[in-house]
């Protein structure tokens, strides 16, 4: 055969552009969606989008399964997209707009219910699953390690899938803050959980020894501590930065965008909490950033952000739905009961008890009807199902009865506590957040009885959160801000 | 320490909380700092010895919240039922507890109204206002600046147009703000 090619006229080269293209495509049909629910109004009142964008995501994947398009893998929610590409922009976003007085009001709460309810939720789930399996009421029998392993995927509260309901329903600013504040910083506890598990798998069950569990103790405060360090560390940089953009105004988002990635693939890739790294970046960030900033910029800075989390979160939760499909799955009807039942359980358990601790030493309590709200909002999502999927197969032979029944998990808490979490709200008369403009009056009492609260506190000798910011602002006044203003 | 002050007697305990609402525990515990605040041991307070606690240096309004103490007591010494008066104001706030107690939101508001209101004439005048903006911004900002704010934050309330504002305007202007959780302490039992 000695023919010769000709020129072409046209040519069709799609494997060049396939990845990309699929990419567009793929924000593309997300975003028409998105814009196609809110076109009919109905439709979002009754369900939340995430739920709308996983029923999509599922008949999308019907779709290219039937029609036998999808060659599997590459459609699938790819757990190194998710971590690299898709959960910064969300954390992030949620991060540097933190309501920073709320967040660190309510603290020591949030600190409590993220480090001790993930624990709490993590070992109750873990032994409980290994108590049913040795009684024989689950019947694959599964090692006390790999019920961990899966516990400790599992019991975490998920920033996205809290942030896709709450954003909606619109509960007051404490609540808010507290399943919110949760949710991004239990990553610590997980990320430790998580890693520890996974290790301790590969290094076997029966060679185990104590010295292993104080490692992994510590490391929990390496992780954590590391986490939120090289987040500020890069919200200090960035400030510093910032301050030298007077005449390139146009620069000026894009240092806040690349440090904030910064801060997180660092802290990735040391293992340490990228969320963290994410949140505490955000905040340290906005804090001086702002002030540097034109505000153009700053508005830009803004809009670009949600964009950014926006996508992400429509494609995460439109991926779920697809990977939902197209994977292979081992649906075990009862190990999924009994995880969904113990989540649920612990939850409520978790919440409960330290709502009553924390209660001893809160200038407002939290109700009942808080409670209630705290343990409904204990939503699953993209973060379990993707570690689910990072398991190895060779280890844990029950990867995939794992990554199937993380999905019924995640489906249940979007689906029924997302859907009914509005009705909840509303039959419970939950206190919702009022958007009001403070007034110049408001802002200048407010400010009066902070710094008068704060002498009170020092006057009676109890250091509350008023003389403790107090005592922030006087020395971010005096040494920072010379510094990075 | 001298007797006469260390003791507490019971019959003042119970007064105290008959006045303040505060419980036997809660007056003990801050008998014991106002003791270890009285450094000249007599039983009452001066203002050098507020001065002394080392945060309230920084607290830009520190004198300001030390004169209240005094406007209490209208001399130059603060014993310990005139303390323990001022506090009651920032116990919290019990849906179900009697009125009274010092501590309901009028006289939260009342309280912080008078640290403003120097002269003591019921009304906030520019130059009381501007008095106070003056120490929480520090130097940073400019006084035509501090002057603009003041005249924008008195026109935003003063609706019978005097040019002051008066303590029913005062609340008016706080009547979006949670006054009973943000001017609350929870003390210590």
């Amino acid at each position: 055969t000695n023919q010769t090619h000709r020129y072409k006229l046209v040519s069709f080269k799609f494997d060049h552009v396939e990845v990309p293209y699929v990419i567009c495509l793929w924000i593309l049909l997300a975003c028409i969606a998105k814009i196609g629910f809110h076109l009919y109004d109905k439709l979002p009142h009754v369900f939340p989008e995430s739920c709308l964008l996983i029923t999509l995501g599922i008949l999308v994947g019907v779709t290219l399964f039937f029609t036998e398009t999808a060659s599997s893998g590459q459609y699938t929610l790819n757990a190194n997209t998710f971590f690299l590409f898709l959960l910064p922009p969300i954390i992030y976003d949620a991060g540097y707009h933190m309501p920073n007085r709320a967040f660190f009001n309510n603290i020591g709460t949030i600190l409590l219910l993220a480090v001790v309810n993930t624990l709490w939720n993590t070992i109750g789930i873990g032994v409980c699953l290994y108590g049913m399996s040795y009684l024989g009421w689950i019947h694959s029998s599964i090692s006390l390690l790999h019920c961990f392993v899966f516990s400790s995927l599992i019991s975490a509260v998920d920033p996205v899938a809290v942030l896709a309901i709450f954003e909606e329903i619109q509960v007051n600013e404490i609540l808010y803050i507290i399943v919110f504040g949760e949710s991004l910083l239990n990553d610590g506890v997980t990320v430790v959980l998580y890693h520890m598990m996974d290790g301790f798998t590969e290094i076997g069950e029966s060679n185990l020894q104590i010295v292993d569990f104080v490692t992994g103790f510590a490391q929990f405060f390496i992780v954590v501590f590391g986490g939120t360090l090289i987040g500020v560390v890069y919200g200090l940089v960035g400030a510093f930065i910032t301050k030298y953009t007077d005449h390139v105004r146009v620069l000026e988002p894009l240092f806040v965008f690349v440090l904030g990635y910064l801060a997180y693939l660092t802290a990735e890739s040391m293992e340490l909490s990228g969320i963290l790294a994410l949140t505490f970046g955000g905040i340290v960030m906005r804090h001086y950033s702002e002030l540097n900033m034109a505000k153009k910029s700053t508005t830009t800075v803004k809009y670009f952000m949600k964009m950014l989390a926006n996508i992400s979160e429509t494609i995460i939760f439109m991926f779920l739905g697809l990977s939902t499909v197209i994977d292979s799955h081992d649906f075990r009807p009862d190990f999924v009961l009994f995880s969904l039942l113990f989540c649920l359980v612990f939850r409520v358990t978790g919440v409960m008890m330290l709502s009553w601790l924390v209660n001893q030493r809160r200038l407002i309590r939290l109700s009942a009807i808080d409670q209630f709200i705290m343990s409904y909002g204990g939503l699953r999502g993209g973060i379990a199902f993707c570690l689910a999927l990072l398991l190895n197969a060779e280890h844990i032979p029950e990867r995939q009865m794992f990554v199937t029944t993380t999905t019924v998990i995640v489906f249940f808490t979007v689906f029924v506590q997302g859907i009914t979490i509005k009705p909840v709200v509303n039959a419970l008369k939950v206190e919702r957040a009022e958007e009001i403009d403070t007034s110049m009056n408001e802002m200048i009492h407010k400010r009066f009885i902070d710094h008068l609260m704060a002498g009170v506190e020092d006057i009676i000798g109890k250091s509350g959160h008023n003389s403790i910011f107090q005592r922030f602002d006087y020395y971010n006044d005096k040494f920072l801000k010379p510094w990075l203003l | 320490m001298g007797t006469r002050s260390s003791m507490l007697q019971e019959e003042e305990i119970s007064e105290i909380q008959r006045e303040t609402g505060f419980s036997s525990n809660q007056i003990v515990r801050l008998y014991s700092r106002f003791t270890n605040l009285d450094k000249s041991d007599q039983g009452f307070l001066r203002r050098a010895d507020f001065l002394r606690i080392p945060e309230l240096a920084i607290n830009p309004l520190g004198d300001r919240i030390v004169h209240a103490f005094f406007q209490e007591s209208a001399t130059d010494t603060v014993n310990f039922r005139q303390f323990m008066r001022v506090l009651a104001r920032f116990r919290p706030v019990k849906k179900t507890a009697t009125k009274n107690k010092l501590n309901d939101r009028e006289e939260k508001l009342k309280f912080a109204f008078k640290m403003y209101d120097l002269d003591g004439d019921n009304m906030i005048s520019r130059d009381e206002l501007l008095n106070v903006l003056h120490m929480m911004v520090g130097a940073n900002i400019s006084d035509d600046q501090l002057g603009s704010i003041a005249d924008r934050t008195i026109s935003e309330v003063d609706l019978d147009k005097d040019e002051n504002i008066s303590f029913e305007e005062f609340v008016k202007a706080m009547e979006r703000v949670d006054v009973e959780q943000k001017m609350s302490i929870r003390f210590l039992n």
